[in-house]
């Protein structure tokens, strides 16, 4: 795994951070006002953007005044085919034990799904 | 009580305050017989593995306190996992899981057979990693397990604030 990439799940392993992303994925925010609704300083605030922009999930733009920080989607969409590509390979897994269920089924004496025991 | 929804594709949950992924997944059997393809060591084989690699079990001991180690095999190329069986319950397998490429890296697993009803069982499987470092790990190494944190709700977080 790339370092960026790495470093974008470390950096989304805080919940403050994944709030704030949340408010990013609507539209561009000031660090003042992504700091409004937490109950925490704006200081605070600012670290996490810190982390998020080493990680790569936020940017920031250097020349406006303002300097509002940017969700980049982009390293979200590469984290996004990571989880489903291990998704996709238990799902995998499972259908082929999908398979060696039902042939036990076929083979099996006391197979209680399509014989039922006696009670 | 279980739900009644069924979940016939296997289901990703992540836990944001530790490093645990939890695979949800309904299968059209009994737990006895899910526990049994989890403990033969043959019908454990014929699934575990990617379905380009072959599997091969270099031994394999299903009671608590014993041990398991099987090798995937793709012509010169060879994926080996070791682990203990702590505790092989009723309808539980508490287990270690080690990829030998990362042998301090080592997972613990928590797999369930939980029945739903006649025909249907609930297999819940989590892993435990002993940190977030240890998780990213595991996830680009493209094996067998990994786990990852977090995202999963943020996925949920972020498409909710979209929506």
């Amino acid at each position: 795994m790339n370092d960026q990439l790495s470093q974008a799940f470390a950096a989304l392993s805080d919940p403050t951070r994944r709030d704030i992303l949340a408010r990013l994925a609507i539209g561009d925010a000031t660090v003042n006002e992504l700091a409004e609704p937490f109950d925490v300083t704006v200081q605070n605030i600012s670290k996490h953007i810190k982390v998020l922009e080493e990680a790569g999930l936020v940017s920031r733009t250097r020349d406006a005044q303002r300097r509002p920080v940017h969700f980049e989607a982009e390293v979200f969409d590469l984290m996004t085919k990571w989880i489903e590509r291990y998704r996709q390979q238990a799902e995998a897994r499972y259908q082929r034990l999908d398979a060696v269920l039902a042939h036990m089924q076929d083979t099996s004496n006391d197979n209680p799904i399509t014989k039922r025991r006696s009670s | 009580m279980s739900t009644a929804t069924s979940i016939p594709d296997a289901k990703i949950e992540a836990d944001s305050n530790v490093p645990i992924i939890r695979i949800t997944r309904d299968f059209h059997a009994t737990p006895e017989q899910l526990m049994r393809a989890h403990t033969d060591p043959e019908l454990f084989a014929q699934w575990i593995g990617p379905s380009n690699l072959s599997t091969k079990i270099d031994y394999w001991d299903a009671r608590s306190g014993g041990s398991w180690r099987f090798i995937n095999i793709r012509d010169e190329d060879e994926y080996a996992f070791r682990g203990c069986f702590h505790e092989i319950g009723e309808n539980k397998i508490v287990q270690t899981f080690t990829w030998e490429g990362d042998p301090e890296g080592v997972s613990l697993e928590t797999i369930t057979f939980e029945r739903i009803d006649d025909t249907t069982t609930r297999l819940v499987a989590q892993s435990l990693v002993d940190s977030f470092e240890g998780r990213d790990a595991w996830l680009s190494s493209g094996m067998e397990t990994g786990v990852n944190e977090g995202y999963a709700k943020l996925d949920e977080v972020l498409s909710n604030g979209i929506a």
